[in-house]
């Protein structure tokens, strides 16, 4: 590797305090920006490696590079971490992968610094490695127990299984005591309290039956039922993190960084320290960080992310612009009127705020059990207890049977049922190319029974596509596509990628130049050619996409644009439909635009030029009409809407404020998989259901056997094993 | 049955020390990067300490 990529920041030695400045102001900004990841450590995303020689060659790349300390690539997250010195630039990092041959984008580690170490899964591991260990050797002596150890040997046993059982119990069973006793301070049940209690009244009866040379010691019961329902947090935990990660990842993969000018020239800042009177420059392609108006240059403006409209805006001086939307031709310079907190941007996200609330009202399947089942199980065991004690007068006795009867009815397969189905389910979807980021996301689409689609970039790509007409020749597309030439406008781009699958050569036009905001001028043949928008060449603007082509002293030639459609749209829609789901679009684009649109996928139900309002509104009135709504959007105009619904979806090109009102993230560009996951959360809401019946069938017969006074400590570690391991098999034949 | 009380210890003294190797790997981050960790065992490179002066 060389140096050549490195490019050292400008410094001025002939005044050392003029530098002094500004670079307090940088180390300072990065400091605040770093945060709890600590200065000089940079994050790269490197979405192409797969192999060892990848791992190597980057490293070996990011290495050489002067003023890094050292770098590590990790290859299951695709991730590679710098320690650099603080004037390395994550942007020099990337040209320095690049020039090795490897794709790489700047992360910012400040998003990702919450999973960089999952402090939690790893205290939850060691937890149950630790109930694993216990759990293996108190079954050893318990099985000696059984197979007929009597008296002193017996006796031994229990202690030595008490001597390992009691301090691993303390050991593993916190996540349970902290919970259940979160829940009894605040005077509700949840199914860590019966849990505390069994696990418990199980060590303290066994303790005291031990020290009396008692048969029945439950040693082995509640070590195990620790471990399994451990088994259980961990595959929970386990999913909602990787979850986690690949959205921070996601949100982590836009930098939020713009151009500022002042006095001493262009410099690179985060947008969180901007403030309203700075002059922003956004270049071609770029999108606007902030709310702000236009000072200098022309441009044109596609604002299809926040309206959904999908013709693009003539930008010039002294309009206002606001975040989101992105600058396509010309380079413009922006006066920030609104930054953070104040931007349009941020106004949308506390309408979200407001719709998630109702959201989390939401109860899942396993609450709702754990309602029915932890007050069940504490009336049984009390009420076996009573009976027991009028019943024979014996204290001892009538407590031994309440252990039994907790231990018994415990939720080992409750505990399991759910994280296990969700597990196989959502790693499903993953690798399917879908991100459950809520936890109760895969039972709430299982109910759905509408679905709302948003039409530019979500059930479109937001990129145009030349639509055949007769408006035009193909030598007029010819000249189109050598006008097109050299300009990065969308329209322009479709332009030449016409003319290219048509296999045409393109014309020669001389002095071919941008008129930015406006479009392409050149000489062609003698005449002077141009192409863009309608009011330049002289034509009529009409409500459709369009770009016009205008060859002097002959009348302007038309060409209209269609969105592209998404990968799988049409098969989503169908395969939507043929679950039995009625599907309605919802867009902010043109009536005409729309229903042309709606009609090659086979939508009737259909909505143009709604409002983010009108969108959130047409999503709440489904929903008074008792429908549980699929909202599909991408853009910060449906962000209300993707926060009403019931459950909602967006694509991975969306606005991070649109992904973050979304339970789930489509992160490849193919739609399709839709329809199948919807089928998947019904086959899942289906699975959990069954591991539910199935737990009861279990309690049903030994329930009765345990107030009875017949469980054995045999008996229950062969329930409890039973139901466990049959609810975990069920849970992987999920299709 | 005397053997017993040599074995019993044993057999906890043994399980205790893949316990303890156990936490050791967790904490030491091992599990961090399970599908590279698999390629790096194909690489040349000594790389435990990642920047040592390398021969170029």
């Amino acid at each position: 590797m060389t140096d050549s990529t490195y490019t050292e920041p400008p410094t001025a030695s002939a005044c050392p305090a003029c530098d002094a400045a500004p670079m307090a102001r940088r180390i300072a900004a990065s400091g605040a920006q770093d945060g709890a990841v600590g200065p000089g450590r940079l994050m790269l995303s490197l979405p192409g490696i797969h192999c060892a020689a990848c791992i190597t060659t980057v490293e070996r790349a990011l290495d050489d590079h002067p003023g890094v300390r050292s770098a590590r690539v990790n290859l299951s997250l695709k991730r590679a971490t710098v320690e650099a010195d603080p004037e390395v630039t994550a942007q020099a990092l990337v040209a320095a992968v690049a020039g090795v041959g490897y794709e790489a984008h700047e992360l910012e580690s400040a998003v990702l610094s919450a999973t960089a170490t999952d402090r939690q899964g790893r205290d939850l591991l060691m937890r149950l490695a630790v109930a694993g260990f216990a759990a293996m050797n108190v079954m050893l002596l318990s099985v000696a127990v059984w197979s007929g150890a009597a008296d002193a040997t017996r006796d031994l046993f229990h202690w030595i299984s008490a001597l390992i059982a009691i301090p691993a119990v303390a050991f593993s069973g916190q996540p349970f005591f902290r919970n259940a006793w979160a829940a009894l301070r605040h005077g509700r049940l949840n199914m860590d309290v019966p849990i505390t209690l069994a696990i418990l009244l199980a060590l303290g009866t066994s303790l005291y039956e031990t020290a009396h040379s008692g048969e029945h010691a439950y040693f082995d019961a509640a070590i195990s039922l620790t471990f399994f329902l451990l088994a259980g947090r961990y595959l929970d935990h386990r999913t909602r993190a990787i979850a986690r990660s690949a959205a921070e990842e996601l949100a982590a993969l836009e930098v939020p960084r713009a151009e500022r000018l002042s006095d001493n020239g262009e410099e690179t800042v985060n947008v969180a320290d901007l403030v309203p009177g700075d002059l922003i420059r956004v270049r071609p392609g770029g999108r606007m960080p902030v709310d702000g108006q236009i000072v200098e240059g022309t441009s044109e403006i596609d604002r299809s992310l926040l309206t959904g409209e999908t013709v693009p805006v003539f930008a010039e001086q002294g309009q206002a612009v606001s975040a989101g939307e992105v600058n396509l031709t010309g380079p413009l310079t922006v006066r920030v009127t609104a930054a953070g907190r104040d931007s349009s941007l941020h106004r949308m996200a506390d309408l979200v705020a407001m719709a998630e609330s109702s959201r989390n009202r939401y109860t899942s399947l396993a609450d709702r059990a754990a309602g029915l089942y932890a007050p069940g199980v504490h009336i049984l065991s009390f009420v076996a207890a009573v009976g027991w004690y009028l019943y024979t007068g014996d204290v001892r006795l009538a407590i031994n049977i309440a252990a039994a009867v907790l231990i018994i009815t415990c939720p080992c397969a409750l505990g399991l049922a759910v994280p296990a189905v969700t597990t196989a389910a959502s790693g499903r979807l993953f690798r399917r190319g879908m991100l459950i980021k809520d936890g109760t996301a895969l039972e709430r689409l299982a109910e759905v029974d509408t679905v709302v689609f948003d039409k530019t970039g979500t059930l479109t790509l937001g990129a145009p596509i030349l639509e055949e007409d007769d408006t035009w020749s193909d030598e007029d597309l010819r000249l189109a596509a050598a006008m097109a030439e050299g300009s990065s406008h969308p329209l322009s781009r479709a332009l030449s990628e016409a003319a290219q699958v048509r296999g045409h050569a393109v014309d020669r036009v001389e002095s071919l130049t941008e008129v930015p905001g406006y479009g392409t001028q050149g000489t062609w043949r003698g005449h002077r050619v141009r192409l863009g928008r309608a009011d330049w060449v002289g034509a009529e603007a009409g409500e459709r996409t369009a770009s016009w082509l205008s060859i002097e002293g002959m009348p302007p030639i038309r060409f209209t644009f269609t969105d592209r459609l998404r990968p799988g749209a049409v098969e989503a829609v169908q395969g939507l439909k043929e679950t039995g789901l009625s599907v309605a679009l919802v867009s902010g684009d043109a009536q005409t635009a729309v229903e042309t649109f709606a009609r090659r996928l086979g939508i009737d139900d259909v909505t143009a030029e709604a409002l983010p309002e009108d969108k959130a509104r047409r999503i709440e009135a489904l929903r008074g009409a008792g429908r549980r709504v699929l909202m599909v959007g991408d853009g910060l105009n449906d962000t209300a809407a993707l926060a009403a619904a019931h459950v909602s979806i967006s694509p991975a090109s969306a606005l991070d404020a649109a992904r973050v009102a979304s339970d789930i993230v489509l992160l490849g560009e193919d739609i399709a998989p839709l329809a199948s996951a919807v089928t998947t959360a019904r086959s899942a809401v289906t699975r959990i259901k069954q591991n539910f019946t199935i737990a009861t069938l279990y309690n049903v017969i030994a329930v009765p056997i345990a107030i009875a006074g017949f469980a054995t400590p045999l008996a229950a570690a062969l329930a409890m094993s039973a139901s466990s391991i049959t609810v975990s098999l069920n849970s992987l034949r999920l299709r | 049955m005397e053997v017993l009380a040599f074995l019993i210890p044993i057999s906890l003294f043994l399980g205790g020390l893949g316990l303890v190797a156990f936490f050791w790997t967790v904490r030491s981050d091992q599990y961090d990067d399970p599908e590279g960790d698999s390629h790096r065992i194909l690489s040349d490179e000594y790389d435990e300490h990642p920047k040592t002066p390398r021969k170029r």
